[in-house]
């Protein structure tokens, strides 16, 4: 029972990470039609400038994740205009080309940046653990969960409510109406590379947060946020939080329980775990959980 | 007053759609512009509106201006601010909004002020907008839907309005009422250039009209002249004579239009 308690809090922990990535992907993907495949080298650039502003900086860990944050976001709209823009009307798969050079370049810079110095996010978690129910929880992974949520729900909010998020949803769904409309799409799309950045930064400092430092490595966890968009369809915020929960209980609890369960499959199986879900879905739904059905004219 | 001089605009550098066109749409008139399918009709209307990129599309020559001001090198946005508005053909609502969040969109350059206000005023002007606010607009009937994008364009409280097809798959019942709409807007203030291939529709409330065909004006003649035209009559009002036309009369009309232009 401790187990399983304890497997599935830091399986909603991990989960958050994947939602907020999945989160960083759909808001790219609705405003422009690119998957952006430099999400995690922006996810560990934000990790890196949480760290510097913790540590070398010396603020308090909120107000260095904010800044990490902010300076992301900044980061994320300027690429935006250098490089994607130029490749507005072009077929989305010549852009998300482009954002795969971007992570390329992203991921060196950021491992030049970091250096082979410990660099920690200076986080208050730790290895602190509470003890619920029995169950020892980390701190760190609730506060994942209960950040993470946080976080999107007020991305959720903004672009339900705000004028300026009505006119991102507007160039989403339709760029030429919305130009008719007086609304300024390429600002939009700025936007939304900057709110994606802010969100993959946050996922950042949240991983490295009550872990070993800041590292190039994650990027390995930020590409499960593959399988999160593709189980949550490509263009749902909702599907993203859900498919990124589910994915992350499903691997925290393959890493409890399949060692003695099922040890013929070998040490680690927990990490393809995503991978073969996502595997199943592009089977039997391609099209995710709750993405929009593909209308095709026969 | 709006004017188009001389426009040439050619798509994707080899599609040359308008051969140079000149028309105006005085202040507080209605500005009827005819033509058959491919005419150009609604890249005159996109040259002015600043939409031409999106197509791929390239004004070569000419200017577009707004009371002497060239407009023609202003992005779309800043097109809507300087007061010309625009209802696209086939509608093109945002399917998945509320009606409310439509209007909204539509009124994005206005202050909150001019938002509030717009929405009363299109509440009050289509009423069937006002029961169905929080609804998905993609579920509206067609008709509505063409209200929605009218009282969308009318958000930005634009001082010319450019209407590409109100006519275009709505019932008859309701082009009578898009007409006395549009009669309604001009009287509030609005200027209107109206693409139209319901010439019936279109003449009968158009102070002047302009005929395009092949990416040329043919005609550009007060529209109760045009009414009268015989061409006119003909091929774009469907009435002629109580005898059947045969089809060399029609052969005869293309080899004097291309005569005549």
């Amino acid at each position: 029972m401790e187990d399983l308690i304890a497997s599935l809090v830091r399986g909603f922990g991990l989960g958050g990470l994947y939602a907020l990535l999945g989160v960083s992907f759909v808001i790219i993907y609705r405003a422009t039609g690119v998957i952006n495949f430099a999400t995690p080298a922006l996810m560990i650039l934000g990790a890196f400038f949480t760290g510097s502003f913790g540590n070398a900086v010396g603020l308090p860990f909120w107000l260095s994740v904010l800044l990490g944050m902010a300076v992301m976001a900044i980061i994320g709209m300027i690429i935006e205009r250098v490089a994607l823009r130029p490749m507005v009307g072009r077929p989305a798969f010549s852009a998300a080309t482009v954002t795969v050079g971007i992570f390329i370049i992203l991921l060196i810079v950021a491992g030049r940046l970091i250096g082979s110095e410990l660099l920690t996010v200076n986080d208050p978690f730790g290895l602190n653990t509470i003890d619920v129910l029995g169950a020892r929880l980390f701190t760190i992974d609730i506060a994942r969960l209960v950040i993470a949520l946080a976080a999107i729900a007020i991305v959720g909010l903004f672009l339900t409510r705000s004028r300026t998020g009505l006119a991102m949803r507007a160039t989403a769904f339709d760029q030429e109406t919305s130009l008719a409309q007086g609304i300024n799409v390429g600002r939009m799309f700025g936007l939304s590379w900057g709110i994606a950045a802010a969100m993959a930064a946050l996922a950042g400092a949240l991983l490295t947060a009550g872990s070993s430092g800041v590292e190039t490595t994650i990027a390995l966890v930020a590409l499960k946020a593959l399988p999160v968009i593709i189980l949550g369809g490509l263009d749902s915020i909702k599907g993203s939080v859900i498919a990124g929960l589910i994915i992350g209980v499903a691997e925290s609890l393959t890493r409890t329980y399949q060692p003695e369960f099922a040890p013929w499959l070998g040490a680690n199986f927990d990490v393809i775990v995503p991978y073969i879900i996502m595997i199943i879905v592009l089977m039997i739904r391609p099209y995710g959980l709750f993405g929009t059905k593909e209308v095709v004219r026969v | 007053m709006l004017t188009v001089e001389n426009l040439e605009v050619v798509y994707e550098d080899v599609i040359q759609v308008l051969k140079g066109v000149s028309l105006q749409v005085p202040e507080g008139s209605v500005v009827a512009l005819l033509g058959p399918n491919g005419a150009g009709k609604t890249t005159v209307l996109r040259a002015i509106t600043g939409l031409l990129d999106v197509h791929r599309g390239r004004v070569t020559k000419g200017r577009v201006s707004l009371d002497g001001q060239d407009i023609q090198s202003l992005q779309a946005p800043q097109i809507v601010q300087a007061g010309i508005g625009q209802v696209m053909e086939g509608r093109r609502i945002f399917r998945e909004f509320t009606v409310e969040e439509n209007l909204k969109a539509g009124g994005h350059t206005a202050s909150r002020a001019d938002i509030a206000e717009g929405l009363e005023r299109a509440y009050s002007m289509f009423p069937v907008l006002a029961e169905r606010r929080k609804q998905t607009a993609g579920y509206l009937s067609g008709g509505e839907q063409q209200m929605l994008a009218i009282g969308r364009a009318l958000m930005s409280k634009p001082r010319y309005l450019l209407l590409d097809e109100p006519s275009l798959g709505v019932a008859p019942k309701i082009v009578q009422q898009l007409r006395d709409l549009i009669v309604q807007i001009n009287a509030d203030g609005t200027s209107v250039l109206l693409v139209e291939q319901n010439a019936t529709m279109a003449l009968s409330i158009a102070t002047h009209g302009y005929v395009l065909e092949t990416g040329r004006v043919v005609m550009d003649k007060p529209a109760d002249e045009l009414r009268d035209d015989d061409d006119i009559r003909e091929f774009y009002l469907g009435l002629r004579g109580d005898e059947r036309g045969s089809l060399r009369d029609v052969k005869q009309y293309r080899r004097r239009k291309r005569w005549l232009s």
